[in-house]
């Protein structure tokens, strides 16, 4: 029965992205879908860490801008010019740094403690930083003046954007097997906190450092791995199959596009899907389950709590931040600015809850579905605001206050959504079995 | 050598706006203590309950302003405080009877409650953008300065200014009243003992006869109240922006954690604590190292650590380093 239950809603959502093709367009329909995709994969993730093992990620933001900085580095042709100007100032100036704060590390464990250490720890954040400062900066200068209405950074390794996918995942890895070493070991709530700041910091880092990746300048113009609709259009074997379709060129091409994005999404979200399963039914999964409902016991069998939790930790962030990659190539553009917590950290958690948390389906459903909403809410609200306004005079002030805000709407309906599947069905849509 | 120069310069650029800022993060810390030590949970919604709170402040200094109505040399959104303090009151109240009661007569875990409060912040969110709108407000009226830098070099023929807007010292002087009364709320009062009574221990609490649900709601109370008292004061000392209060929940829960989470000492402290460490990296001390230097030392760049767009690396980092070393925070938090 449960079977037939999971199948009908997933027909159902699907039925929901058929609808919208039919009564809106098939363009905003596809881009539903491919967006539904990602989401389901950014879900799959934080269902790893919440679901499985319990640890309250509020950092998925951070990983997923991380995947996106990863499509830059791989994807981008090399500047020369500004990696003869100072790249390798620049990163003489980061190894200084990081041997820097190793040093001091090496000094807080191993030193005697006492006057001495104290000393040597100072001088060595101290030193370390006023080195890092003068090589990195110089470095940074120089790159940053090469060009900088068009690059000014140090561009990427000019490599095709799929292999951007696996370096995103292994980037937001890295990063997070850095937070896990800190702050695994404390509360779930300061593991909230410590991910809500990283994330931030992430996005900081992004948004300043325009030798990176242009910071707020952004990067346009990201290699596609699919064809361009110019070219199609200009391709008389297209033209001459859209006609035959009885579809005009442009509209063709657009669909076309977005359905060679939608097939290379779905597999990657497939083949997630099957590692997913498989790894919930392992025994492996059986222990982190086991770790999530008695973390006491599962220690006195044995089992390394922490050790565990980092690395799903790590593997969940790595999802996300392949996600972040998929998003960064669909948009064709790096835009940091663009990265809201609520959006890209709380929204994939409504996604979660709403799906049904520690299982897998549940998640990638809650993503298609909560992300349908998303969209649709705004076209939904103003339906009902001109209905509900319909009765005033026209240009009244609060008429006109009701129809503008019909766009914060969002948010209060996916807060609203939250809340009510936590009262009345905490385990969401297909519960964990 | 111009030590007097300097010391000013000091004053007017990180001694000031360090104290009015610190004293925001400590009443908007000890909103996330207080709920932490009685209500068990971490708040997340706590940011978006400070923009309400702004966001009645602003429609009350509006329509006061329409009727004609000004608080002389003060901001007038000042008379307008209580009644934004009630209107949240009765949010927060009604919050809680439709959103949070039914989880505590479950006795849910507390990071259940933490995703229900992440709806909360949703929802809370959306109603502020809702009234007033996702743009910048300036509501600040009155009389801007109780200090011109002008009117102190005239005063005391120093090249230096020392400039105090009224905002800041009204912060300041607000956070001192707020946090004695609170105190002695909490010290003095019966309610207030048995505030503290349940917070160090349920069971016991509930033997003596002290009822939950009027701990608990008069705790939601003075939180609103505090959260809209922080709330108005940093959005008429900065800039009101729905979107800024979301991100005031890291430095904010910084503070509280840094402190001692449920210890309201410990959230004053980390307050100011993590305001001065924000301040003091990330301003560019260019200026007072001039007149503390010989002038042929005078350094050409700015001498600023960080720029300011990584303030929230500081926080976070003094949260880490304070976790790591003595994770109960700075005085002896509760650790559940």
């Amino acid at each position: 029965m449960a079977q037939y239950r999971n199948i009908f809603l997933f027909a159902a959502m699907a039925l929901l992205i058929l609808l919208t093709g039919f009564l809106q367009s098939w363009n905003s329909a596809l881009l539903i879908l491919n967006m539904g995709l990602i989401s389901a994969i950014m879900s799959l993730g934080v269902n790893l860490q919440w679901g499985f093992a319990g640890l309250f990620n509020v950092g998925v933001m951070g990983f997923v801008a991380l995947g996106g900085l990863a499509t830059v580095l791989i994807s981008m042709p090399p500047v020369t010019e500004a990696w003869s100007a100072g790249g390798l100032r620049t990163l003489l100036g980061l190894v200084i740094g990081v041997a820097s704060l190793w040093l001091t590390s090496l000094a807080i464990a191993r030193l005697p403690s006492g006057k001495a250490k104290i000393l040597g720890i100072i001088a060595g954040l101290i030193v370390g930083f006023f080195a890092f400062r003068f090589v990195f900066d110089g470095g940074v200068s120089a790159i940053e003046a090469v060009n900088p209405a068009s690059t000014g950074y140090l561009g990427g390794l000019g490599l095709p954007i799929l292999l951007a996918w696996p370096a995103g995942g292994l980037l937001a890895a890295g990063v997070a097997w850095i937070i896990g070493k800190t702050a695994l070991g404390l509360r779930s709530d300061y593991l909230a906190i410590a991910t809500l700041g990283i994330a931030e910091i992430i996005l900081a880092i992004m948004k300043n450092e325009d030798w990176l990746a242009r910071g707020v300048k952004n990067v346009i113009g990201l290699p596609r791995p699919v064809p361009f609709e110019v070219d199609l259009q200009n391709n008389p074997d297209f033209v001459a199959t859209a006609s035959d379709l009885g579809m005009n060129a442009v509209t063709a091409s657009s669909i076309y596009v977005k359905l060679c994005y939608a097939g290379l999404f779905t597999v990657v979200l497939l083949l997630l899907l099957w590692m997913a399963q498989n790894a919930l039914r392992s025994p492996w999964g059986r222990m982190m389950r086991a770790i999530r409902d008695n973390e006491t016991s599962a220690e006195a069998m044995g089992k390394d709590v922490t050790k565990r939790h980092l690395q799903i930790f790590v593997l969940g962030s790595a999802i996300c931040g392949i996600a972040g990659a998929m998003m960064t190539t669909l948009d064709g553009q790096l835009t940091p600015a663009g990265y809201q917590p609520l959006r890209y950290t709380f929204l994939i958690w409504v996604m979660v809850i709403v799906g049904g948390s520690g299982n897998n389906f549940g998640a990638v459903l809650g993503g298609f579905v909560i992300w349908f909403f998303w969209v649709q809410v705004e076209p939904i609200g103003g339906f009902l605001m001109q209905a509900i306004t319909s009765g005033m005079e026209d240009g009244s002030p609060l008429k006109q206050h009701l129809i503008s805000s019909v766009a914060h709407m969002r948010l209060f309906t996916m807060g609203l959504i939250l809340l009510l599947v936590l009262r009345f069905s905490p385990k969401g849509l297909i519960p964990e079995k | 050598m111009d030590l007097l120069n300097a010391l000013v310069a000091l004053a007017n650029y990180v001694i000031i706006p360090g104290l009015a800022y610190g004293s925001q993060l400590a009443l908007g810390a000890l909103g996330i203590t207080l709920i932490y030590g009685v209500l068990r949970f971490s708040n997340f919604a706590h940011g978006d309950t400070m923009a309400f709170g702004a966001t009645l402040s602003i429609l009350g200094t509006w329509w006061l302003q329409s009727m004609g109505i000004s608080f002389g040399v003060l901001p007038t959104a000042l008379l307008a405080l209580p009644f934004s303090i009630l209107g949240c009151i009765a949010l927060i109240l009604i919050t809680d009877r439709a959103v949070y009661r039914f989880y505590r007569v479950q006795k849910a875990k507390p990071v259940i409650f933490l995703i229900v409060s992440m709806g909360v912040m949703f929802i809370m969110n959306g109603v502020v953008r809702f009234i007033i709108g996702p743009d910048d407000r300036t509501f600040s009226d009155g009389q801007r300065f109780i200090m011109s830098a002008r009117e102190f070099k005239a005063m005391t023929g120093l090249k230096e200014g020392l400039a105090i807007k009224t905002t800041q010292g009204l912060t300041v002087i607000a956070a001192v009243i707020v946090v004695a009364v609170l105190f002695w709320f909490l010290e003095r009062t019966r309610t207030g003992k048995s505030m503290r009574a349940y917070a160090d221990n349920e069971d016991l609490a509930l033997l003596s006869g002290i009822n939950p649900e009027r701990v608990v709601m008069v705790t939601w109370m003075i939180v609103a109240a505090l959260a809209t008292i922080a709330g108005t004061l940093y959005g008429l000392d900065k800039v009101f922006k729905p979107f800024t209060y979301l991100l005031l929940l890291l430095p904010i829960f910084s503070s509280a954690i840094v402190g001692g989470l449920g210890n309201p000492v410990g959230a004053i402290a980390g307050g100011f604590v993590i305001a001065f460490s924000e301040v003091t990296i990330t301003y560019a001390w260019k200026k007072v190292v001039t007149y503390l230097v010989p002038s042929e030392w005078a350094p050409s760049s700015l001498v600023q650590l960080l720029s300011t767009d990584y303030k929230f690396a500081v926080s976070f980092s003094i949260l880490i380093i304070v976790l790591l070393f003595r994770p109960t925070g700075l005085f002896k938090g509760k650790a559940y």
